[in-house]
């Protein structure tokens, strides 16, 4: 691995290191781009990796490149304001030769050569598609294993980690014992705080301190960029299930493939979209992509109104982020009734006709 | 072509979990099994593949004798062959799972597969693991999480979306793809299909255990998940009150919200 540049480093960076040397080597998060900012799973991670190292080691956030669609790159200055604010004493951004696209075996090349020029003791990741990913090409070749969806981990000694991780996407949490010479950890960010913002209370040493910024190449061989992305802008067909303010839930209650142009409706109304549990796609009465759950789309709506949906683990998985849950079931034992805010105990099919039917009376 | 498929067989979690009295695993008592939804899909997967090219589909698990059943329900939706990882019922981790899988891959010798598919992500641990670290131990590539699969001679080409971006990759085969449910909607077993699955031959391997580093203590069911909705009121009764809480949600059209002071349906 080649540094291509290397900016300011002040004078608190030769303690940090001696220190992080003596308690056996710094913490390294790797940081997903979201558009031109950073991923809020990824600086909750990071807060999670700088309270995992503890106020004397460093830690260092790891940004490989995304070429997003014709993103431009993002201010050096501001993504190290941003990672600094999270935890972040150093800040290495990766820039292989012929690589601008997403590449998992590569990315996770990049993160051992740095592991290994460094003597990090853990590589965290936040829990995403690539996260996860990476971390597990990681885990293959350094012949170690990795922690999935950790919530909690503290070192209990040289080479142990007491650990909490969710099982069944949150619903069952598991207490570990990791026994590593190096701790692989993805994070369930959902489960985290918030992330903070530049300028606010850092929790790593010295806040406000400002990250060195380094520039490294990884030397990739031809099998670490077998796998690589080529990106397209997903087709923008309006609202997404992901990032809408209200969604109409529809269950099984609905009673077939009909009965969602009344949910249409009623998301119209409320300027929402619809989105449905796992037995109305499995049947195939919609699409998958209308999923909620833990095997379809994972939403955090200002308001779920969930009709004829029963609750299952699965969909709950799904739903969990949503501020207000709203339940329209006619079994008022059902285990949506535990999740829910407030509850109608009825007919969804009478119900929804009748709410519309008002809610149009008092516009007009 | 010949085509592995792995499945992992979890509890059939309805609308709560319960965690047995030793806090070592869920309680099914009340539940069965099934295998995890991403890996159902891999089998509807791999079927369509050899129904329009030929070739076998191989249905392989890690588990308990118990896991046979899951091997039979992916037999009788069009799996040709079997084959149990038997277990004495301990929890194997991603480490150990994919070396026996790898073990085994050799073991069935015969047939190299060139295409070992598996699910994404198990329904229980979620660990997003295996299919990697088996391709990594076969010096294949791998693409996982595929909602999208489209095989052309020795290349495959594969598309997922993340975060609202799609990612398209392609390969040569032989390799190791890990999908997602809705990549296509699994069939149903016929009846003759369960009448082969039930006389179907299973071919069971008994590999070594061995420990990762990652060891479980404990599970439990996280604590003040549960509370209890305000009822509004029963059936079209109702539709007042849950427009007041619409109202104070914010969510209701801007009409609505100035002029509809008190005004009932």
């Amino acid at each position: 691995m080649s540094e291509v540049g290397a900016s300011t480093a002040d004078a608190g960076e030769a303690d940090r290191a001696e220190q992080a040397a003596a308690s056996g080597g710094g913490v390294i998060c790797l940081v997903e781009r979201d558009g031109a900012t950073i991923a809020e799973a990824s600086l909750r991670a990071l807060t999670f990796a700088a309270s995992l190292a503890g106020p004397l080691v460093s830690v260092t956030a790891v940004v490989p490149p995304r070429s997003g669609t014709g993103m431009a790159e993002p201010d050096t200055e501001v993504i190290a304001a941003v990672l600094a604010a999270n935890g972040a004493t150093d800040v290495c951004l990766v820039r292989p030769a012929d690589l601008s696209a997403y590449a998992p075996v590569a990315w996770a090349r990049s993160l051992e050569q740095l592991t290994e020029t460094g003597g990090a003791s853990a590589v965290v990741a936040a829990a995403t598609d690539h996260g996860s990913e990476v971390l597990a090409h990681l885990g293959a070749m350094a012949g170690l294993p990795v922690a999935a969806n950790c919530v909690s981990a503290e070192s209990s000694g040289p080479g142990s980690w007491q650990l909490v991780r969710q099982r069944w996407a949150g619903s069952v949490l598991e207490d570990a014992v990791l026994e590593a010479s190096r701790a692989l950890l993805t994070v369930a960010a959902d489960a985290l705080p918030p992330s903070a913002a530049p300028g606010g209370e850092s929790l790593a040493d010295g806040a406000g301190h400002r990250p060195t910024v380094r520039v490294v190449t990884p030397a990739l061989s031809e099998a670490d960029l077998r796998v690589r992305a080529t990106e397209a802008a997903e087709q923008s067909s309006g609202m997404s299930l992901a990032t809408a303010r209200v969604v109409v839930g529809g269950g099984r209650g609905v009673g077939g493939p009909d009965g969602f142009a009344t949910l249409e409706e009623l998301a119209d109304l409320l300027g929402g979209i619809v989105g449905v549990s796992r037995v109305v796609t499995s049947q195939g009465w919609r699409p998958h992509r209308q999923q909620v759950g833990q095997t379809g789309t994972k939403i955090s709506p200002e308001l779920y109104l969930a009709c004829g949906i029963s609750g299952a683990i699965q969909h709950m998985a799904g739903c969990m982020s949503a501020r207000h849950i709203v339940a329209v079931n006619t079994d008022a034992d059902a285990p949506i009734i535990a999740h829910a805010e407030y509850a109608v105990i009825g007919d969804l099919n009478e119900v929804i006709p009748a709410l519309i039917e008002a809610i149009r009376a008092r516009a007009s | 072509m010949d085509i592995l498929v792995c499945v992992k067989r979890v509890p059939m979690v309805g609308g709560k979990v319960l965690v047995t009295a030793d806090g070592q695993d869920l309680d099914t008592r009340m539940s069965g099994f099934t295998v995890s939804p991403h890996e159902e899909c891999a089998i509807e997967e791999a079927v369509q593949i050899t129904e329009r090219e030929g070739g076998t589909v191989t249905v392989l698990t890690l588990g308990p004798p118990e896991a046979a059943d899951q091997l039979r329900d992916m037999l009788a939706v069009g799996a040709h062959r079997g084959v149990l990882l038997e277990t004495d019922g301990r929890e194997w981790g991603p480490v150990a799972t994919a070396a026996a899988i790898v073990a085994a891959v050799g073991e069935l010798g015969h047939t190299p597969f060139p295409l070992i598919l598996a699910g994404n992500e198990s329904a229980d641990t979620g660990g997003y693991q295996v299919g990697i670290r088996v391709a990594h131990a076969l010096g294949r590539p791998c693409l996982t999480g595929v909602k999208r699969l489209e095989l052309a001679g020795d290349t495959i080409r594969a598309a997922r979306e993340y975060r609202g971006v799609h990612e398209l990759f392609e390969v040569a085969l032989p390799a190791v793809v890990t999908v997602r449910e809705g990549i296509n909607l699994p069939r149903y077993p016929s009846l003759p299909g369960r009448l082969r699955a039930k006389r179907a031959e299973i071919t069971v391997l008994r590999p070594q255990w061995q420990a990762d580093g990652l060891r479980k203590q404990g599970l439990r069911v996280p604590v003040g998940s549960a509370r209890r909705a305000q009822v509004l009121g029963h059936g079209t009764a109702a539709v007042p009150a849950l427009i007041d809480v619409l109202g104070d949600l914010g969510v209701l059209p801007p009409a609505v919200r100035s002029g509809g002071d008190g005004a009932a349906a």
